[in-house]
């Protein structure tokens, strides 16, 4: 969530905005605010730790680092010899797709299910051949939103990820973990990599990642990637080893070259917008996004700046 | 013959007994509750539909109708 100004920004409010719609949110989304700890594997790291706790608390997100010990109680699973953690609390960890349909029903919106084969000034065609007419559309394609709008530049690039999920295992794992190497994998824009991170879900499973490859289209399981991942989370956690999994999946992020997402108006089309490219901070910076293009589009002040997401900005 | 402990309680079991077939000569009859806390048994009794999940000498989800029972074992359900 530091990697830049603009996407600490963005995270900031919306983990607010999070908070915000919490407190009345159903079971069914999930939302444990379990917090996330970043684990630091040695000095090196740990210093790494306290220039991140710096920068938190220079913008107001106060954090807590911990000391081996500290991070042992924390989380008696992690191996032994690990130097420390940065303890961000409240954050939170949601069901994404449950939280999704609440959205949706809260908002009021028609919901139609339909196959879009592009997108012009102010109308979708769909692949039916019947097209729909709006004041003003939002492209929100994910890694497909390039391909509905052919004229524009949309700078994203597939990143696939795998994810497996264990049985339920209440209190295994406390916080999101993730480790402090995570930033040099996330980082590198080339190339394929690993690192710890798992989140305890409500019920007690366990969502375990995670990997990142770059020019992979395919949504299989690639095995030896799978593999690789899951002794990277053994590695840190070997307790991990005897769990029992129930399933394996795939997921594309849509990365940008400057890994901030492209939300705004679209160059030379008329009252169509995008917000896509959010890479693997899609579920935390929804709201955020949300909030900061419908006050764009009617006319209010956002409550950060667009001007870093803006889909032009590459040009 | 072996003994193992199922919830507390100490049972005798023939060779070769499965710890679903000893759980249910137990009298017990949820091995394991679902999401929502409805009871669970045994159904198809072959290692499939993981519907017979106890703990078994602390691992949790084990199946129990793959599992023999061993002398001095202990079986929790739910
Ligand atoms: C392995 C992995 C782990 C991740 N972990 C996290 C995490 O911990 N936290 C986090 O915040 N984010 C995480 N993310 C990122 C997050 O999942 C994404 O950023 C987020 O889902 C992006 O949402 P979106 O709505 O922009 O795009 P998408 O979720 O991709 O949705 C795009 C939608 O557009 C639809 N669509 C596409 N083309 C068409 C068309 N032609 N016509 C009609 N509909 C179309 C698609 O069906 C899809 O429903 C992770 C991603 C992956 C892959
Ligand atoms: S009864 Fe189906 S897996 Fe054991």
């Amino acid at each position: 969530m530091d990697d830049s100004e603009a996407q600490f920004a963005l995270t900031r409010l919306s983990r607010e905005l999070w908070m915000e719609l919490s407190p009345d949110l159903p079971r069914s989304v999930e939302y444990e605010a379990c917090g996330t700890l970043w684990v630091a594997a040695d000095e090196e790291e740990m210093r790494e730790v306290r220039r991140k706790q710096e920068f938190y608390a220079s913008r107001g997100v106060s954090t807590q680092i911990l000391d081996a010990l500290q991070l042992r109680e924390a989380e008696p699973n992690l191996r032994d010899g690990l130097a420390g953690a940065l303890l961000v609390n409240q954050d939170s960890v949601v069901y994404p797709p449950c939280a999704a349909v609440e959205l949706i029903a809260r908002s009021g919106a028609t919901v139609l299910r339909a196959r879009s084969v592009g997108i012009e000034s102010q109308k979708v065609m769909l692949a039916n051949g019947e097209s729909l007419e709006a004041g003003v559309i939002i492209n929100a394609a994910g890694i497909h939103a390039g391909a509905l709008m052919p004229s524009v530049s949309v700078p994203i690039a597939p990143r696939k990820g795998h994810l497996l999920i264990t049985d339920r295992y209440p209190g295994f794992v406390r916080h999101q973990l993730v480790e402090l190497g995570y930033l040099k994998s996330a980082h590198s824009t080339t190339g394929s990599s690993v690192a710890f991170n798992v989140q305890p879900r409500r019920t007690g499973q366990l969502l375990i990642g995670s990997s990142r490859q770059f020019g992979v289209n395919s949504p299989d399981i690639d095995a030896p990637m799978m593999a690789r991942m899951l002794r990277r989370a053994t590695d840190f956690m070997p307790g991990i080893a005897r769990l029992s999994a129930i399933r394996s999946w795939t997921g594309v992020r849509a990365a940008t070259p400057d890994k901030l997402p492209l939300i705004g108006p679209c160059p030379g089309l008329p009252h169509a917008f995008i917000a896509a490219g959010h890479e693997g901070l899609g579920i935390t910076t929804s709201l955020g996004t949300a909030r900061i293009l419908t006050d764009h589009i009617v006319g209010k002040t956002p409550p950060i700046p667009l001007s870093p997401y803006l889909p032009d900005r590459h040009a | 013959m072996p003994e193992i402990t199922i919830d507390g309680r100490r049972v005798t079991v023939r060779e070769q007994t499965s710890v679903a077939a000893a759980i249910l000569q137990a009298g017990v009859s949820s091995f394991r509750r679902s999401v929502t806390g409805e009871p669970r048994a045994a159904l198809c009794g072959m290692g499939i539909c993981y519907e017979c999940r106890v703990t078994i000498d602390g691992e949790p989800h084990a199946l129990s109708c793959q599992t023999l029972c061993v002398d001095g074992m202990v079986v929790e359900t739910t």
